[in-house]
């Protein structure tokens, strides 16, 4: 075997073997290798605390006493875990996680059975209009609630006469996200027409194609669509405002932890501990199902 | 005469089918979309409170809106100003982190889920800790500025300051252009680096000749989705603006969106404002339609069709 081969680029500096001379212009490049390094990590390490400081401050904060949240000391001098449970006690909390999981929960469901076959037609059926379909989807999509909200409002309040519950947001998913329609469609585009093909030389119909093939396949769409659409409505402010604001009842925890500020004026410690058990969820999901986010993630920018 | 007969029953059963797959949407279309676009039009020429019975004024409204309603320029001024700095400094930011994110040869997994995880908090809870963090008299950012003995800004109880502060709030939650950027920038074919180098381009040749042209239509991609969602940015400051004037609205606490002074008020606020707080629908609709053009004029510019960012696939 011959010498091992002289590295190119060394990313990081190693010990090297004292039989070698090192010439002046590799010292260089040696050290300048490591500058880069360094400049690197250390911009890593200060954007990471950029990043997770917000956290660490209000978890501290959620810890502290109602005075020594009002000042400006850093570290809970005794740990008050008790702020959890008495913000688990205050009135409504309890009926503010029913409402956005049922908001959540069965929004979501609806969401993704009525656009899968949307979003299926869209990817693989060529028809007259597609493209204009398309089209009509990504504007709804892109469209600001506030743009239709006053004669939405008008209808779910005056003939629907349902103002004051979270049904004027949920039966709306019952008939297409715009949103998941575009992501799924993307993600369909991806599975290879060959599959299709050979079910439909094998027989099946359209629908059983989508149920038994597609569907399978699309897995891992679904679940970045589903995400998505839960916390969609999870974080909803907007929705809840307009129709459920006048009935605390209706509240859900996004419009109801604002709410709780108003109620504890001076009390940053409760509302640090709010704020703690509603970003919980969320990130505890994020733990379990990354790859779904990111994937989400890419899919509406980075294909297409 | 057969065949055409049964190409004919073909066409039109597979029309159908098309139609039944698409039904759901349709129906949602119609009835969540072009019907009420179409009332808001409507409602913008009328006089309407909600309780008398709409009667038509012509432009009214829309001269309302434009001449004597005392806020609307400025929520346009805000607007623009969102638009402007918080998407550039977004994407900016985004990218760096995105580069940051591929450079980082160790940890690579925890780092990036940290500068995801923001981007995940939702934006109550997420604006109701940056209210508190910014707090002028005791926020542990003021603290720790002045105890390096920089003045601290009022953040979000100070006219100037308050849209910087949305602005940091923002660029905190970048974790999903990171996401877009990281995987744009691996995409990029690493000979291309190689014959960079080879050629003697420095670092930043290297970013400016081979990096930005390979991922020109990412960024423009975030620029505009970025442009749309600065356009119907609602939830912070809203929240921030009721949080930091301490009016939650309530009984004997009246409240006006864009605290302090209407330096948040964006449009989408300003709707809500005119329509759910004074209850003029008419101006309301007519402020929503103005919303409606600017945001469809850059979902244009996203679909235009060479290229077109979003691939509509023919």
């Amino acid at each position: 075997m011959a010498q091992p081969t002289e590295k190119k680029n060394p990313a990081v500096p190693t010990a090297r073997p004292a039989s070698r001379p090192v010439t002046p212009a590799q010292r260089t490049a040696r050290r300048k290798a490591l500058l880069h390094w360094i400049a690197v990590h250390s911009l890593g390490v200060a954007a990471a605390l950029f990043f997770l400081l917000p956290f660490v401050f209000v978890l501290l904060t959620s810890l502290m006493s109602d005075q020594q949240a009002l000042t400006r000391d850093l570290w809970p001098r005794d740990w008050k875990f008790d702020n959890y449970l008495t913000v688990w006690e205050t009135p409504g909390f309890l009926t503010w996680w029913r409402n956005t999981l049922l908001y959540a929960g069965l929004g979501t469901v609806l969401s993704v059975v009525s656009s899968i076959p949307v979003a299926y037609a869209l990817a693989k059926f060529r028809f007259r209009g597609r493209r204009l379909s398309l089209m009509l989807v990504i504007s709804m999509m892109m469209l600001p609630p506030q743009v239709i909200i006053i004669p939405m409002y008008l209808f779910w309040a005056k003939q629907m006469d349902m103002s004051g519950s979270l049904w004027p947001l949920i039966i709306p998913m019952a008939f297409g996200d715009a949103f998941s329609i575009f992501l799924l469609r993307q993600f369909l585009l991806t599975i290879p027409d060959e599959y299709l093909d050979a079910a439909r030389v094998d027989g099946c119909g359209e629908l059983r194609t989508l149920l038994r093939v597609v569907l399978p396949m699309a897995k891992p769409g679904i679940a970045a669509v589903a995400l998505f659409q839960f916390f969609y409505a999870w974080n909803d402010y907007f929705g809840p405002q307009i129709y459920a604001s006048d009935n605390p009842a209706a509240w859900t925890l996004s419009y109801g932890l604002e709410s709780f500020k108003g109620a504890h004026h001076t009390n940053w410690n409760l509302t640090m501990a709010a704020t703690v058990l509603v970003m919980a969820p969320v990130i505890l999901v994020f733990f379990f199902a990354q790859k779904a986010f990111v994937e989400g993630v890419t899919l509406t920018g980075v294909k297409g | 005469m057969a065949t055409q007969y049964t190409l004919r029953a073909k066409r039109r059963k597979s029309a159908l089918r098309t139609l039944a797959f698409l039904s759901p949407w349709l129906i949602g279309f119609a009835v969540f979309f072009a019907y009420p676009l179409v009332s808001t039009v409507y409602f913008s020429f009328m006089q309407y409170d909600g309780f008398t019975p709409p009667t038509w004024n012509g432009f009214d409204n829309w001269s309302y809106l434009f001449n004597d309603f005392p806020k609307f320029w400025p929520a346009m001024q805000n607007t623009l100003w969102l638009v402007l700095v918080m998407v550039t400094c977004r994407v900016t930011f985004g990218l760096a982190i995105g580069m940051l994110i591929t450079k980082i040869k160790s940890g690579t997994g925890v780092f990036r889920t940290l500068f995801y995880l923001p981007y995940l908090a939702p934006p109550v809870a997420a604006t109701l800790a940056f209210v508190f963090l910014l707090n002028p008299g005791t926020g542990p950012v003021n603290s720790v500025l002045e105890s390096v003995g920089i003045s601290a800004p009022s953040w979000f109880n100070d006219a100037d300051w308050s849209k910087p502060a949305l602005t940091v709030l923002a660029v905190w939650g970048i974790g999903d252009l990171m996401v877009i950027f990281m995987a744009a920038l691996l995409d990029v074919p690493k000979e291309q680096y190689e014959a960079a180098e080879l050629d003697g381009a420095s670092r930043f040749q290297r970013f400016r000749f081979v990096t930005l042209p390979n991922i020109s239509p990412i960024i423009l991609f975030a620029v505009v989705t970025g442009v749309i969602a600065a356009m119907q940015y609602y939830t912070q400051p809203i929240v921030a603006a009721k949080v930091a004037s301490g009016r939650m609205g309530g009984s004997g606490q009246p409240f006006e969106p864009g605290y302090p002074e209407a330096s948040t008020l964006t449009l989408p606020q300003l709707v809500y404002n005119v329509g759910f707080q004074r209850f003029d629908y008419g101006t309301a609709c007519a402020g929503a339609l103005v919303l409606f053009v600017l945001a469809m004029a850059f979902t244009a510019l996203l679909m235009r069709r060479r290229g077109g960012l979003i691939g509509t696939g023919d």
